[in-house]
């Protein structure tokens, strides 16, 4: 497609074919079913789906973080792809020195609640300083400086005091800015966001995505931004996944994909967001059922049963063409056969 | 007509400290809240996390007793009774006429009773026979769209959407003048809130519903309410017909909350702007009007008059002393 621009930055991560699988009673369900996709220095990826559709698996996956009885059946997550110094995360030892090095150092991780990362029992000085001395050579007193700078630049008013600060202490927003400031300390090159927003009140929520903007920019770090509302994918997102059931079904530039949508799922979606301009009691778009459960994968395209145009005995035995990595489009029949018409 | 009248609702909470739990402060999270639903209006009571729209819901359910104010409610035309001071005896008669949809559609259904026993738990306990019973809860699952099979299963087996849909039909059981619902689609997926909502605009219409709408997504709320009434640190800051209050805000914490949410369309990045500073502490509120530190357009005398709530527009009412002079951004 012409209208795609040319991604000419560099591949921070690229994932290949990621299957994971969780066992449920001694029987695998399939979580991510083949996800590929590549994060670019500078740009933001936005990947969005409902609950279930593996994009927080996808994450947990890349950081090896999934946990029994999950675990990653095939595929690749490639660090610093095509530079001599490439490395495969989905071949390390979760617990390796190795792969510590890369979870908080070179990939940065931003939760929805930052109690996550966060303890109660330090301060939230001694615990960023302590995450940036663990990936880089610095006394404390100058990691203590340069934290006190940390929280200055993400928006925390006094920083000199809130870095003796416990975090129960600290509201809600000023709570994530620190979990901002955690995922930054390591100065990391690729930061992946789940969902960093949804806990937070809508003008706390437009706070921080506004501060996540600027960090990204100025720091042109590749942020992989996770979150279920297509209101922050159009405002955050340089390129957008789409998944569904395990899978990235539609690979598009923002501007392409809420112009244009061209995966049945997508368009359905965006039909069904509320909208701030809807004309009292207005209906919405619906998509009939539910996500079914991983376990019950149906064949064919696993959107098949809930979508308004199934193709009979296609849709609902064949699987619809994979969208090439690094490429864009929709894993569906109708968008190949626009694609090649 | 109308079903309910709160006026002058105000809710204290003690603050208590020290090894006697002396009462050191109280938290005003609900001060001097008025408002009026119709028969077959739906009113949104929106704000953010602590601007105590859920307290007003609670007092309301009287689940909390309010601290001052009259809650007078009509059950059914021309009886009205003020609830407020009303005692948990008293008030056992008036419960059947007030339901509740709550929030998690997990957490407020019982694992282990069967759909139609939940459905039909507060029809038995109304002392409804059981022939009856078991026609009004195959009505009620027609009504919110589950299959009659649905009767005899467990809530586990049913997706977020479809317990949801279960609350909805409890909630109706009993021909209610007034659905109080706190955030009923928040925990939901998109493509699910959409089918929930629409459900809801369908009730209304049938069933001539009165709502309370609690909720903090206006988004959601411009589809289900007829007017909406904004809170902000335990006070109603402006309240208006729905379309009117979107597109043209009178108070600028209205201005600043539509500014706030996130649209969805990439060509409108530029719309989305965030006010300064953080929600105020409601033990420990700003002088003159609460939202006067992160108000863009605050004078000297914001700092020390609590503005209160005037008639602006038609039905249109704004607690700001500039609300007559200042041209605000909506997003009509």
């Amino acid at each position: 497609m012409a209208d795609e621009p040319v991604n000419t930055a560099r591949h921070a991560l690229s994932v290949r074919d990621l299957v994971v699988d969780f066992d449920q009673d001694n029987r695998p369900v399939r979580a991510l079913d083949g996800v590929s996709l590549d994060l670019h220095a500078g740009r933001v990826l936005g990947v969005v789906g409902e609950s279930g559709c593996g994009k927080s698996v996808t994450a947990r996956a890349i950081l090896r973080l999934i946990d029994r009885p999950g675990r990653i059946v095939s595929g690749r997550v490639l660090l610093d792809p095509g530079s001599p110094e490439q490395q495969d995360l989905a071949g390390l030892d979760p617990e390796s020195r190795a792969m510590r090095a890369v979870r908080g150092g070179r990939i940065g991780l931003i939760f929805q609640e930052p109690m996550t990362a966060l303890s109660v029992h330090y301060t939230v000085g001694n615990q960023i300083i302590e995450a940036m001395r663990a990936h880089s050579d610095i006394s404390k007193a100058a990691a203590r400086e340069r934290v006190i700078a940390l929280l200055h630049e993400v928006g925390i008013p006094r920083p000199e005091r809130r870095i003796d600060a416990y975090p129960f202490q600290l509201s809600g927003g000023l709570r994530q800015r620190v979990g901002i400031a955690l995922a930054l300390a390591a100065d990391p090159q690729i930061v992946i966001a789940d969902e960093p927003t949804t806990a937070l009140d809508v003008t706390t929520q437009a706070q921080i995505l506004a501060l996540l903007r600027r960090l990204q920019r100025t720091k042109g770090v590749a942020l992989m931004l996770i979150t279920h509302d297509m209101g922050v994918i159009a405002q955050m997102a340089d390129d957008v996944a789409v998944m569904y059931l395990g899978r990235i079904v539609e690979f598009a530039s923002v501007a392409q994909l809420f112009a244009a949508p061209r995966h049945p799922y997508t368009r359905a979606l965006l039909r069904s967001v509320p909208n701030l301009r809807a004309a009292p009691r207005e209906r919405l778009a619906t998509i009939g059922g539910a996500v079914p459960h991983p376990g019950a994968r149906p064949v064919g395209c696993p959107f098949h049963p809930r979508c308004p145009e199934v193709i009979d005995g296609r849709c609902t035995t064949q699987a619809p063409p994979e969208i090439q990595p690094g490429g864009s489009g929709a894993s569906c029949f109708h968008a190949t056969a626009e694609a090649s018409a | 007509m109308s079903v309910l009248e709160v006026e002058g609702l105000s809710k204290e909470f003690p603050i208590r400290s020290g090894l006697l739990q002396r009462e050191t402060g109280r938290v005003r999270a609900v001060q001097d809240v008025s408002f009026v639903i119709g028969r077959g209006e739906t009113l949104a009571l929106v704000g953010e996390s602590g601007c105590g729209k859920t307290t007003v819901s609670r007092c309301i359910l009287r689940a909390l007793p309010p601290t001052k104010g009259a809650i007078r409610f009509s059950p059914e035309e021309g009886k009205t009774i003020d609830m407020a001071p009303l005692s948990r005896r008293a008030l056992r008669p008036l419960r059947r006429h007030i339901q509740m949809i709550f929030q998690d559609p997990y957490a407020s259904l019982n694992p282990r009773m069967m759909v139609g026993d939940i459905i039909a738990e507060p029809l038995l306990v109304n002392g409804m026979p059981a022939a009856q019973r078991t026609k009004r809860v195959r009505e009620l699952l027609d009504l919110v769209g589950l299959p009659g099979v649905a009767r005899t299963r467990f809530p586990h087996a049913f997706s977020g959407g479809q317990r949801q849909r279960i609350g909805i039909a409890r909630a109706l059981a009993l021909d209610p003048s007034l659905i109080v619902a706190d955030e009923p689609v928040s925990a939901l997926d998109v493509s699910v809130q959409a089918q929930i909502i629409n459900l809801l605009l369908d009730l209304q219409d049938r069933l001539r519903l009165s709502m309370l709408f609690v909720a903090h997504d206006l988004g959601v709320v411009r589809h289900v309410s007829d007017r909406v009434a904004v809170m902000y640190v335990g006070r109603i800051v402006e309240t208006a017909p729905t379309t009117a209050l979107y597109a043209r805000p009178l108070h600028p914490y209205t201005e600043a909350l539509l500014a706030a949410v996130p649209k969805a369309d990439p060509a409108l990045r530029d719309q989305v702007s965030a006010p300064r500073g953080e929600i105020a502490d409601p033990s420990n509120p700003p002088p003159g009007c609460a939202f006067h530190p992160r108000c863009p357009y605050a004078q000297d005398r914001c700092r020390v008059e609590l503005p209160v709530l005037r008639e602006i527009a038609p039905a249109h009412w704004s607690a700001c002393h500039r609300s007559a002079e200042l041209s605000l951004r909506g997003v009509a």
